[in-house]
């Protein structure tokens, strides 16, 4: 995972062929960076009490995570920043040795999940604000999320609405886990505004960390933590779909990011197995649960599982379906997934555009 | 005892052991282990910490003593929410969610070290659902690939411990048809994990369908027969 990546022979010959667009990039700020976005009565807030998540105050993880800020060894740019805080180096080091014509721009930074709804808001047009202004302007295949806070529907409408017409925002973000499971009824203003705008969701792994990773408890390991992770989403598109979002709004887009996908036709097996015993629970559904997955859902690769037999994988592939696919390289972590090594099997160059490109521009607005 | 055991002499019973206090559960396989028709030790698969940590390990020390193995079955003590997301809205959705609670057991079993220390104990996952096991091992196996210097006491991929420690009961299976059923067999490629079970009397017994469709008779005669012997010594004692 710490091996450095040849950006300086890149396959020219896969470049010529295909731009690839990268749908989880995650930038960084240079420390004090987000404060320049900030007002002054938040940055006196935050630097006297910090963040106020579900968590610990000082704005770190549960876990320690293996990896000083999760990121490949390789990634730390020259001027001495974190890794993702540096445009010119992110060029350099994968947008062009990839071809990457799209990437988006995926914050990690925890503004959507603070327990302060104020702080919240504030943290997440300041991170909207920085992203396009530090990664979109200088590099435009850069493109922003328009961050939100779930937890606070109107705010996040009004910012949805403040950002939506900008051409350098192609989503609105919002993180894994929620307050309350994401198909329930709080959470629709919001995606009727998404609709709206002709906008998709990114739902990247993470989130509010209001509950115990499993519902046996907590994890003592990051390897259990890491693995854990792809329950919640899971369960955020087991609650999307039987909460009845997309009867709903049937032309919701959603991608799941940082998920893997190895999950995904077991659990479209496993709701339909027992929906067909107790579908008089939820009687207003309108199709087979496993519908869903192939009309509003689509999944962002990394990371990518590796099976012992590598075409087990082209089997996942096609039980999920070639277009629901989206590549994505968690570019600067330590998982990060190259788009031509990740996968061990053979693709068709139609399949290989399908994953690495085409579908993504169904998703995303690009403009 | 009185009301099964001894009216029936086909069936076998569970220890059924108190998670919240290790040392009674001890005593309690200590006082029961020496009458053979207690065949395993039986723990709910949600309790209050995850089931690798180290504090249950005096039941595990336990039950390799007598060759016991210890049996989980879905069930949960709700000390966290059914999700890592929340409440859902229904029953429908915490059911969909249970494979989730056994994939995160089996996770801590295997990345706290339970079976480097226990070689030789197996664990029976009881209504878990089967079809989630091949993507379970391929995402397991690339974790432990990248970080596996943090847990140095798995010293082989966790699909070869899951195939060596791990059986499953195949009520639900989770698969549409016989393709898949088959298809999920030979990803999981390991015949000896499979123990059949009906799930009786629950609404969700498959009826006349009880095994998931498409296997071979010789898969069906090791689930049905073989494996249940092999995990289960002490039937071998009557059988």
């Amino acid at each position: 995972m710490n091996a450095p990546v040849d950006i300086l022979h890149p396959n020219i010959e896969m470049d010529a062929r295909l731009g690839i667009i990268d749908c989880d990039i995650h930038p960084f700020p240079r420390p004090g960076a987000l404060a320049t976005y900030l007002p002054e009565r938040w940055r006196n807030h935050l630097a006297e009490y910090g963040q106020m998540t579900c968590g610990f105050y000082a704005g770190r993880g549960n876990y320690p995570r293996f990896q000083p800020y999760l990121s490949r060894r390789d990634s730390l740019p020259p001027d001495g920043g974190p890794p993702g805080s540096n445009v010119d180096f992110i060029r350099e080091q994968l947008l062009h040795p990839y071809n990457i014509i799209y990437g988006v721009l995926e914050p990690l930074l925890g503004g959507n999940n603070s327990r302060n709804l104020d702080e919240a808001a504030a943290l997440c047009a300041a991170m909207n604000e920085w992203q396009v202004a530090e990664y979109t302007d200088p590099e435009p295949r850069l493109r922003a999320s328009i961050l939100v806070s779930l937890d606070d529907p109107d705010a996040a409408v009004r910012e949805i609405e403040r950002r939506a017409g900008d051409w350098r925002f192609c989503q609105v973000q919002v993180g894994g886990k929620t307050t309350e499971p994401i198909g329930r009824r709080r959470y629709w203003p919001i995606f009727e505004a998404v609709l709206k705008h002709g906008l998709s969701i990114g739902m990247h792994s993470g989130g509010t960390q209001a509950y115990a990773p499993s519902p046996g408890g907590f994890a003592q390991f990051y390897v259990e933590d890491h693995q854990l992770g792809t329950h919640s989403v899971q369960s955020q598109v087991t609650s999307l779909i039987l909460e009845g979002v997309f009867d709903v709004f049937p032309d919701l887009k959603i991608v799941m990011i940082e998920g893997g996908f190895g999950w995904v036709p077991q659990l479209g097996w496993r709701m339909d197995a027992h929906w067909t015993k107790m579908r008089s629970e939820v009687p207003t559904l309108k199709r087979r649960p496993s519908e869903y997955l192939k009309t509003n859902l689509w999944y962002a690769t990394q990371p990518v599982e590796e099976p012992e037999r590598p075409d087990d994988l082209r089997q996942t592939f096609e039980w999920i379906g070639w277009d629901r696919m989206v590549y994505s390289s968690d570019y600067p972590h330590w998982d990060f997934d190259d788009p031509h090594q990740a996968w061990r099997f053979q693709m068709t160059a139609e399949e290989k555009c399908k994953l690495l490109h085409d579908n993504a521009l169904a998703v995303y607005s690009f403009r | 005892m009185e009301h099964w055991l001894d009216k029936e002499p086909r069936l076998r019973a569970s220890i059924v052991v108190p998670p919240q206090s290790p040392t009674m559960a001890v005593e309690e396989i200590e006082r029961l282990a020496g009458d053979g028709r207690f065949v395993q030790v039986l723990l709910p698969a949600a309790c209050e910490l995850m089931l690798g940590r180290s504090y249950y390990w005096p039941i595990y020390e336990a039950a390799v003593k007598h060759a016991l193995p210890v049996g989980i079955h879905a069930g949960s003590m709700y000390r966290y929410a059914p999700t890592s997301t929340g409440w859902p809205s229904h029953y429908l959705q915490d059911y969909v969610s249970n494979n989730q609670l056994f994939e995160g057991q089996l996770l801590s079993l295997v990345s706290n070290g339970v079976f480097a220390k226990f070689p030789d104990l197996k664990f029976v996952f009881i209504e878990s659902g089967v079809s989630w096991l091949p993507h379970f091992m391929w995402r397991a196996i690339k974790t432990w690939r990248g970080v596996r210097a943090e847990v140095p006491w798995v010293k082989q991929s966790p699909a070869k411990i899951i195939r060596a420690n791990i059986r499953v009961t195949t009520q639900p299976f989770d698969a549409p048809d016989e393709t898949v059923v088959g298809r999920i067999v030979e990803e999981i490629d390991c015949d000896d994990m499979f123990l059949f079970s009906s799930d009786y009397p629950h609404w969700q017994f498959e009826g006349d369908a009880i095994t998931p469709p498409g296997l071979s008779s010789s898969l069906l005669t090791k689930m049905r027969n073989d494996n249940p012997l092999a995990t289960y010594p002490r039937l071998r004692e009557t059988v």
